[in-house]
């Protein structure tokens, strides 16, 4: 393969990403927080059922099964955190080299959220400085990754420009050396993220 | 003018500057390139959305090379 990420080497046990294993492991996220859900759903019914007195045991398992798929949710959420507010120097610096890599829209959007936006052949990528969203073809499902530019000291947007080179360079690469945090529905994430983050969603899932 | 740019903790470096009509300019940019590849730098030519090119050795017509660090899941 022409343009393979070296990164990939590091992580030589995980097989390459690609369309196919992407809708596989989404599958599988589902299949997990049903499964997750189900028995206190299950739980919920028939203590229901059994007795009026036990419905506020009823509500607490529904609360568990509601809060089981949060709590994945919001450690995908994470993933993105806002950008640390920084005007020094090299932060203005890093800014003009990674507003020269990408056009207008992604530079205002970037601007406004501190997420850059970015097509790809598996969605549409939103990156932050540790970590990215993937808007899966349709928008509907969020895979939310963990990965960062190694090394101290880095200004917040080299940090993103170092993650827009490594997609770009090749992406199905930069899936596989990422770390898989979260994979699910879009509102749920959408409701974890800080406000600018959630216009970048909103974004991208126009784009998606 | 070509460039060679590093981008670390001032934001960016720039490394080295040169022409192809001036081998002398060419030639230093050259070695500044492999000293940051020893360094564990990756070398790429960005070609606009979605496109970069890993490279291994300077291309003298590009007009911006730049060096980044590897990444890694967190």
């Amino acid at each position: 393969m022409a343009n393979v990420l070296p990164e990939v080497a590091n992580v030589y046990w995980r097989p390459r990403v690609t369309d196919g294993s992407l809708r596989r492991v989404g599958r599988l996220w589902t299949l997990s927080s049903v499964a997750h859900a189900l028995p206190f759903v299950a739980g919920a019914v028939a203590l229901g059922l059994a007795a009026p007195i036990m419905l506020p045991f009823a509500a607490l398992c529904l609360a568990h099964a509601w809060a089981i798929p949060e709590l994945y949710a919001a450690r995908g959420a994470r993933s993105v955190k806002p950008r640390s507010a920084s005007g020094a120097e090299p932060e203005q610096v890093a800014l003009g080299l990674l507003g020269d890599l990408v056009d207008h829209v992604p530079r205002e959007l970037y601007a406004q959220t501190g997420l850059m936006i970015e097509r790809g052949r598996l969605g549409v990528w939103l990156l932050g400085e540790a970590g990215a969203l993937l808007l899966r073809p349709g928008g509907r499902r969020v895979n939310c990754y963990c990965v960062k530019a190694t090394g101290a000291g880095l200004p917040p947007s080299d940090r993103v420009a170092h993650l827009l080179l490594a997609l770009r360079t090749d992406e199905s690469g930069f899936a596989t050396v990422a770390n898989l945090a979260f994979s699910g529905a879009r509102w749920r994430v959408r409701r974890r993220l800080t406000a600018p983050a959630r216009k970048a969603l909103d974004a991208a899932a126009r784009l998606a | 003018m070509s460039r060679l740019i590093r981008m670390d903790q001032t934001g960016h470096t720039t490394l080295a500057e040169w022409t192809v009509d001036d081998p002398v300019s060419a030639e230093a940019a050259v070695a500044a390139f492999r000293t940051e590849l020893e360094q564990g730098y990756y070398a790429l030519v960005s070609h606009g959305e979605g496109q970069a090119e890993q490279v291994r050795e300077l291309p003298l017509d590009a007009s911006v090379v730049i060096l980044r660090r590897p990444i890694a899941g967190g």
